[in-house]
């Protein structure tokens, strides 16, 4: 009979244990998925990893009560999150993709935020002499001498900056550079690859001096006027996602463009390097 | 190191799991049970989808869901897509054909006399059930963890479908794949141990739940 009874109180045990879980799960569940305000920023890797929206997410929060979340990915992918009315705002870099995507009418305006500039990073042996000319002929030379090129390859903004460089060149890089390979993946993962492989690779200035330490790779070529890298949010059109949160969109447009979130982009520093620079002027 | 998002990231990975397993438990139960016991046209290949189902690509599933939930998608007016509750639906898609197969799997094993003898002794459907499920025990609690297991430790869908936004999505193995990335090995090879050392405790609470006291069983009534 003892034995019954303890079965019994085994199985009970097992039942109550899983219908427990269960319940806290959707609890938990429930309650993470509603804080005050919420905001939703589709951004580049680069913003992220490079601990830039860390510095300032905080100090609009407080400026505001606004919560901001934080989608990280190629810009490519950020302007088809707000396409589909996945987020309220994307901050991205890539001016010709961001006017397409205002003309087509998924975005409000394109307001400029900040700026820097891409570098063409190589082992420091530089086997393909690109050293120092512009960016177009450091491409031809890198995809005649064979040597190793790690291309993003996952249409960020950084892949089409390559992408309308090697166009510039005349040259189809699949096609003619023996060592071109595309990653597939963000830039902290590209330029993890291409200092593993002793590649050539081209960056946002910003990532490369955040992970500038871990890196045996150097600017090879800087300066260039293509190699500028302009960084614009828009807001997603209320017009197409009526759901969208445009008035915490809009805060965060004019907080980041106020002199106060300017000076916070200028301040922002890694080992001492400024890796934005604030686009308005006053 | 431990700091609160990375907290965040180790309640986010172990409510998301727990709630996407225990649910394929619940759901998953009688119809395991009613492939492993009942026999009828189709069971063979209703079986053949489970197994098949084990080896589903997370990725395959984050795109899927990923498709339903957008905003552009059919299910888009919840606006669930990037909220944990996504997580959740993806992973319980990943847990319910482990949790089927292998629930069918261990009570088809059962002599296949037990419910008539069961019934013979006046129970009724449901406690004709809960015998297969007591009989079938250890393989059950084992489907559970297999299930957890998997749930726990993907990537894809919680990537995927939970956005890895700090704080609120952010799992142990999104958190672990955007340190790598960021190539902060020592932060991903901690976090690594601490969602093995979650696996632990779970696995230790479960054996302790679901394991009969002997002692008590053994004394003479």
């Amino acid at each position: 009979m003892r034995s019954l009874v303890s079965k019994a109180r085994a199985r009970a045990r097992v039942w109550v244990g899983v219908g427990f879980l269960a319940i806290a799960g959707v609890v938990g569940c429930s309650a993470g998925d509603h804080p005050a305000e919420r905001l939703r920023l589709a951004t580049t890797t680069s913003t992220e990893n490079s601990g830039l929206l860390d510095e300032l997410l905080p100090a609009f929060r407080d400026a505001t009560g606004i919560d901001v979340e934080v989608l990280s990915m190629g810009t490519g992918k950020a302007l088809a999150t707000g396409e589909r009315g996945d987020c309220d705002v994307v901050l991205v870099h890539a001016p010709a993709a961001e006017q397409a995507f205002v003309d087509a009418g998924f975005g409000v305006a394109r307001v400029p935020v900040m700026h820097n500039d891409f570098v063409i990073l190589g082992p420091p042996s530089d086997p393909a002499s690109a050293r120092g000319g512009d960016a177009v002929d450091a491409l031809s030379k890198i995809a005649s001498s064979g040597a190793t090129f790690c291309s993003r390859g996952d249409d960020s903004g950084t892949h089409k900056k390559e992408l309308a460089l090697w166009s510039e060149a005349k040259l189809d890089p699949e096609a003619t550079a023996a060592g071109y390979v595309e990653t597939g993946q963000g830039m902290g993962a590209t330029l993890m690859q291409a200092g593993e492989r002793g590649a050539y690779t081209l960056a946002d200035r910003g990532t490369y001096l955040s992970y500038r330490g871990r890196l045996d790779l150097v600017v090879l070529v800087e300066g260039d006027d293509r190699l500028k890298n302009p960084y614009g949010i828009i807001a997603v059109n209320p017009e197409r996602h009526p759901h969208v949160n445009r008035d915490g969109a809009q805060r965060l447009i004019e907080w980041l463009t106020s002199d106060d979130g300017q000076r916070r982009i200028g301040a922002f520093r890694v080992d001492g390097e400024v890796l934005f620079h604030p686009s308005v002027s006053r | 190191m431990i700091d609160s998002a990375v907290i965040d990231a180790i309640v986010t990975s172990i409510v998301c799991s727990l709630a996407a397993t225990g649910i394929a438990a619940i759901v998953g139960a009688p119809i395991g049970v009613w492939l492993g016991r009942c026999r009828f046209r189709g069971r063979r290949a209703l079986l053949v989808l489970a197994r098949t189902g084990m080896a589903l690509p997370t990725v395959l599933i984050g795109l899927l869901f990923y498709t339903l939930l957008s905003r552009s998608g059919p299910m888009g007016g919840a606006g669930l897509l990037f909220s944990r509750t996504a997580i959740v639906i993806g992973e319980l898609a990943l847990a319910l054909p482990i949790v089927v197969a292998l629930f069918a799997a261990s009570t088809e094993a059962l002599p296949s006399g037990l419910e008539r003898t069961v019934r013979t002794l006046g129970a009724g459907r449901l406690a004709v059930f809960r015998t297969v499920l007591s009989e079938a025990r250890l393989g059950l609690v084992v489907a559970v963890l297999a299930a957890f297991g998997r749930v726990v430790s993907e990537l894809g869908i919680a990537m995927m479908l939970g956005g890895n936004v700090k704080h609120h999505t952010r799992t142990m193995t999104t958190a672990i794949a955007l340190e790598t990335q960021k190539g902060a090995f020592g932060a991903s090879l901690v976090l690594g141990f601490v969602l093995l050392g979650i696996s632990l405790g779970v696995n230790v609470v479960v054996h302790w739940i679901s394991t009969p006291r002997r002692n008590v069983e053994a004394r003479p009534s």
